[in-house]
């Protein structure tokens, strides 16, 4: 390894990121590698660990109410802030009132909270007019925003506007003067953090630091990245490109595994505001004419073990995936679906298919759909554009031909999927829903019946019955799951598999 | 002279302001909406609308072009949507390897090419002539992209020579900085290689044909200095011409080496800008690099009078 790449320090990781990270403030901008690099510097009140449960992470205790009305949460002792001052119960209340404002949950509870105050320095109170059983969950989830503690005065931020100050209480602090951003962001161990006794499991238990600096390499070329860890200039790269894993497994010196076990559900949505997918049938005979295979090999390659075929629409794998009146989603049926499109009264009408070409998962998925579509004798409109042209056309509620969208293509995390809580792609509450606009009330009330669950046995029935429902009206179509490597150099030990890349228990020799 | 120069620089405020005026309305008139992005997917419309106005990006076009205009008067290019940085501050981080790229890229490329392109021309129809222009056929035809793979995978990957990406300022030694930039100055020096031999070796043909390189010839002046102090310098002017010519493809250029080598430059932060809407970082840069432009293109016109006396302003 040249010299020059050795690094300051062989304490120092250099890890490469799925993304660059252009904002650090985890309430104003929620990509995911935000949520990444805000989980080294600002610490939560629980964490979920990977039999998806809440544990406690800055909280000592809780307790509820019989009537399920008041919650009160306690502090751990001894927690800092990287300025040096001690994380406060206000400064909790604030840092939740601001991620209240930007998250689906934290709305939830907004709705129907009488009261959120501090009782004294690690005692705060949450009074609510309903009972909210997910609250563990809501203060856990790693979906982003996730509900990070940050000092009082940086929390009052409007959390429309970002912050400026990047002080938390987590395991590492963020070297601002060395962030350049697109390039490099650089996080030092925090000395005075407080691990929890318990072992680390994901966002839970003990978030110890056996490294003092992490630096993160932005590396917006996959080939570069590649050559970078064969040259042990890198340590660790978050998301290699399925095309240079076998180049990576091939030397001896780089570990290969799967990075997120929770992986992605691939998807198209159709406008349902619009013809021609306003009508049932003929989003029906697209999903009935679906290969979920075709898409999966056009995103990952030929690996079968990155891909799985899904009958239904949460993540695979988890307590509440279910295939309950999944089989249209595995039906393959090209003459059925030909015969649905007839019986649909289809007059031809163009769909109008924006697909990202700049993203690989976009730009294959859609590929995948022009055929699919022309199979069953629609009439396409290809439109090729960029992530940036469609995020901002996705939301267009005009007709598809006065600048609006037939369909368009995404992915959504595993992570996102486990359960409703986090996933607004499943919602069908029309005019309020995501991108699409579906309306199917029993979608909506199965939602709620899962929110209302005490235990798994209703958890799963709730979400048995929105599966179907979500089906049968085709909410959306998935067009598979599927999973990425991480690689990293075999001196670093310590790496897991989980939602994010996890820095504790993390060493290099 | 001095009122040429005056008079130049006075003609850059007109050009600066339609090239503001072109640049503020393309981004005004292109698609995408940055607040979407920030917003993320789980933003409602209204979260969308909020950090849209937050943004100032809700308000009629003439006013945020008049309140950018006034800002740019002041030397304020303004603040990155998504970093919350000023444009200077993010340009001002980034300037350092893309400028270091460019001079050494200059240096190596007119190093290489001028001597190339006279000897080729001096031994022209020779093998010698015709393995110089397939060089430059070559340097023309491969994508910087493929030569900057290949010299990684040979001097990087293989022989362990140098790194295969990064940037370490000047700051920091003369050897360090020059080793991360040697595979990127070769990579993106090729091109203008070739574009600056070819161009030499046309315009030497014509030299070497005049009368008065015949009666050096004729009173036995050194070969060497028939074509490098008697031929080389009538050659000159449209060999600074294409080089200046050429500083516009090293903007361009660099941005796909920045990303290849993983080299924190301006043209990757024009990149990034660009594919997340983040208008006042892409106004910013686009100005500065128009500004060097018109200011490279003053500079060339100013060395004509030094390689032709001739030439007078």
């Amino acid at each position: 390894m040249p010299a020059v790449a050795q690094g300051a320090a062989g304490k120092t990781l250099r890890f490469v990121p799925q993304a660059n990270l252009a904002n650090f403030d985890p309430i104003w901008g929620t990509q995911y590698v935000v949520r990444n690099a805000a989980a080294l510097v600002w610490d939560t009140l629980y964490g979920i660990d990977s039999q998806f449960r809440p544990q406690r992470q800055m909280v000592e205790g809780e307790e509820v109410s019989s009537d399920g009305l008041t919650w009160t949460f306690k502090l751990r002792e001894g927690l800092k802030f990287h300025d040096g001052s001690p994380v406060l119960a206000r400064d909790v209340v604030q840092s939740l009132k601001r991620w209240q404002a930007r998250d689906p949950m934290g709305l939830m509870i907004k709705a129907i909270e009488n009261e959120l105050a501090a009782t004294d320095d690690r005692s705060w109170k949450w009074q609510l007019k309903q009972p909210f059983p997910k609250m563990l969950l809501a203060l856990a989830k790693n979906n982003a925003p996730c509900s990070f503690i940050m000092p009082e005065r940086i929390a009052r931020t409007d959390p429309f506007q970002q912050i400026t100050e990047y002080v938390g209480s987590g395991p590492m602090k963020f070297a601002r003067s060395e962030w350049v951003p697109g390039a490099k962001a650089v996080f030092e161990k925090f000395a005075d953090y407080v691990p929890r006794s318990e072992k680390a499991d994901w966002l839970a238990g003990g978030k110890r630091i056996l490294i003092d600096r992490v630096e993160w390499v932005i590396m917006p070329d996959p080939a570069t990245a590649a050559a970078a860890l064969q040259n042990g200039e890198v340590d660790w790269w978050e998301t290699p490109l399925a095309d240079l894993i076998p180049v990576l497994k091939g030397n001896a010196s780089i570990n290969v595994d799967i990075g997120d076990p929770l992986g992605n559900i691939g998807a198209f949505r159709m406008n349902h505001l619009f013809p021609p997918f306003n009508n049932l049938k003929v989003r029906q005979a697209v999903m009935t004419a679906l290969n979920q295979e075709d898409y999966m090999r056009a995103v990952v390659g030929d690996d079968d073990k990155l891909w799985k075929e899904l009958g239904g629409f949460f993540t695979p794998g988890t307590p509440l995936y279910t295939e309950e009146g999944g089989a249209m989603m595995k039906a393959k049926n090209v003459a059925a679906a030909k015969k649905l499109l007839a019986e649909s009264g289809y007059k031809g009408e163009p769909v109008v298919c924006v697909v990202a070409q700049d993203m690989a998962a976009t730009k294959s998925m859609g590929d995948v759909t022009a055929e699919l579509l022309k199979s069953i004798g629609m009439n396409v409109d290809f439109v090729a554009t960029d992530w940036g042209t469609v995020g901002a056309r996705r939301a267009q509620k005009t007709p598809p031909d006065k600048g609006g969208w037939s369909m368009f293509h995404t992915w959504h995390a595993g992570a996102d999927c486990i359960n409703p809580a986090a996933y607004t792609a499943i919602r069908a509450n029309g005019d309020k829903a995501w991108f699409g606009w579906p309306d199917v009330p029993a979608v909506e009330t199965e939602v709620a019946n899962w929110f209302d669950a005490r235990d798994l046995a209703a958890e799963k029935a709730a979400l048995g019955r929105l599966n179907k429902a979500a089906v049968e009206n085709v909410v959306y179509a998935p067009t598979g799951f599927y999973l990425n490597y991480q690689a990293w150099r075999k001196n670093v030990s310590g790496v897991v598999s989980g939602p994010l890349p996890f820095f504790w228990d993390v060493s290099k020799a | 002279m001095l009122s040429f120069i005056v008079r130049r620089i006075v003609a850059t405020i007109p050009v600066m302001a339609l090239v503001a005026l072109f640049v503020f309305s393309l981004l005004y008139i292109a698609p995408g909406d940055p607040a979407a992005i920030i917003a993320g997917d789980q933003a409602s419309p209204a979260d969308v609308a909020r950090i849209r106005e937050s943004l100032g990006l809700d308000r009629p076009y003439l006013i945020r072009f008049g309140e950018w205009s006034w800002r740019i008067l002041q030397g304020d290019l303004g603040t990155s949507i998504f970093t919350n940085l000023p444009v200077t501050q993010l340009i001002g981080q980034r300037i350092e390897p893309t400028v270091s790229l460019m001079v050494l890229t200059l240096i190596f490329a007119v190093v290489i090419a001028v001597p190339m392109g006279v000897i080729a021309a001096w031994k022209a129809g020779t093998w010698v002539d015709k393995g110089a222009m397939a060089f430059a056929v070559l340097g023309f035809s491969v994508p910087v992209f493929v030569v900057g793979y290949l010299l990684a995978w040979i001097f990087a990957l293989k022989l362990d020579w140098l790194p295969v990406q990064g940037y370490t300022p000047l700051a920091e030694g003369f050897w360090p900085w020059l080793r991360n930039l040697i595979l990127p100055t070769v990579t993106l020096g090729l091109v203008y290689v070739a574009l600056i031999a070819r161009i030499t070796r046309a315009t030497m043909l014509e030299v070497l044909q005049q009368d008065y390189v015949r009666t050096a010839n004729a009173k036995g002046v050194a070969q060497k200095d028939v074509l490098f102090l008697h031929s080389l310098k009538n050659a000159a002017v449209p060999i600074v011409t294409i080089i200046g010519i050429g500083i516009a493809l090293l903007i361009g250029g660099a941005v796909v080496t920045e990303s290849v080598f993983a080299i924190p430059g301006l043209g990757r932060l024009t990149v990034d800008a660009i594919l997340r809407r983040d208008y006042p970082v892409i106004q910013g840069v686009v100005l500065m690099f128009s500004l060097v432009y018109v200011l490279v293109n003053l500079l060339i016109d100013l060395t004509y009078t030094l390689v032709d006396p001739r030439i007078r302003y």
